[in-house]
């Protein structure tokens, strides 16, 4: 692949492979489970009750995704299914980068959050996980006397 | 038939085109008939999406409506711009005046037919 070539890389794909060496060499300690390009993208919040999460994964049935919250762990998976036709003849791909397969991510939870308090919802192709804090664990305003 | 096209050409299309925008993911796939285009535009609501065409350009764009606490600090952040923006040129044989659009759960998938006179003829290539 490297080296000369007859005709001169696509400028799209060969920038795409510089920002993701660019990615590898910024991201000093990835997860073990790949780098944080993965599908579906996650942001994480937190407010003083609780902890939010938010996937992005469009493209799916909701009553197909598995959400889980287990030894400390929030574990998102499920399938997204292609929409390429296969081996068909009379069609041409001329673009494929959305991703297709299963897929799983998973988000190491803080002590202070309650597994038993778990909300999600599934809008516009977004996973919002919402774990609330334990009561103890919440910040609470003493009156000075 | 699509092609990505320079943002140089994009600029004309005004001035939220300064402002940083995601490039979503897509696939294109075309048959005898026409270009079926998906659009991943995860968060943006049916209303926020904004699909034109202005001559030969196609221009996709998309505004995010996340429901987020207002005292929420964010800990991890993979998309940091709400927005998305993609241009596509097209070429003259598609029919635009009879584009389908439809738009669930983040996916945008549009229909462009084929001009009923640009459907596939075969033209015999005559060699020595």
């Amino acid at each position: 692949m490297n080296g000369l070539s007859l005709f001169p890389r696509d400028l799209l794909a060969e920038m795409d492979r510089l920002q993701r060496r660019l990615m590898q060499a910024f991201e000093f300690s990835p997860s073990i489970r790949g780098s944080s390009q993965g599908y579906p993208a996650l942001n994480v919040g937190s407010t003083p009750d609780s902890a939010e999460i938010y996937a992005f994964a469009p493209g799916l049935d909701p009553a197909s995704i598995d959400v889980q919250v287990e030894r400390g762990v929030l574990s998102i998976s499920g399938e997204r299914r292609s929409e390429l036709p296969e081996g068909d003849e009379k069609t041409s791909v001329h673009l494929n980068e959305r991703f297709a397969g299963r897929f799983h991510r998973v988000i190491t939870l803080a002590d202070d959050l309650d597994p038993d308090a778990v909300r999600a919802r599934y809008r516009d192709g977004v996973l919002h996980v919402s774990i609330q804090r334990k009561a103890a664990a919440r910040p609470r305003r003493i009156s000075v006397e | 038939m699509i092609a990505n096209t320079e943002p140089r050409l994009s600029a004309r299309h005004g001035a939220e085109v300064d402002s940083p925008a995601r490039v979503p993911a897509v696939d294109v796939v075309e048959d005898s008939t026409g270009i079926t285009l998906y659009a991943d535009l995860p968060g943006v609501p049916k209303e926020k999406l904004d699909v034109r065409v202005d001559g030969e350009t196609l221009i996709i764009e998309g505004e995010m409506a996340l429901e987020i606490p207002r005292d929420m600090e964010a800990t991890h952040v993979e998309v940091s711009v709400p927005r998305y923006r993609r241009v596509f040129a097209l070429s003259r044989d598609l029919d635009t005046e009879n584009m389908v659009a439809e738009f669930r759960h983040g996916v945008l998938k549009l229909r462009i037919p084929k001009a009923e006179q640009a459907r596939p003829r075969r033209i015999e290539v005559s060699g020595e």
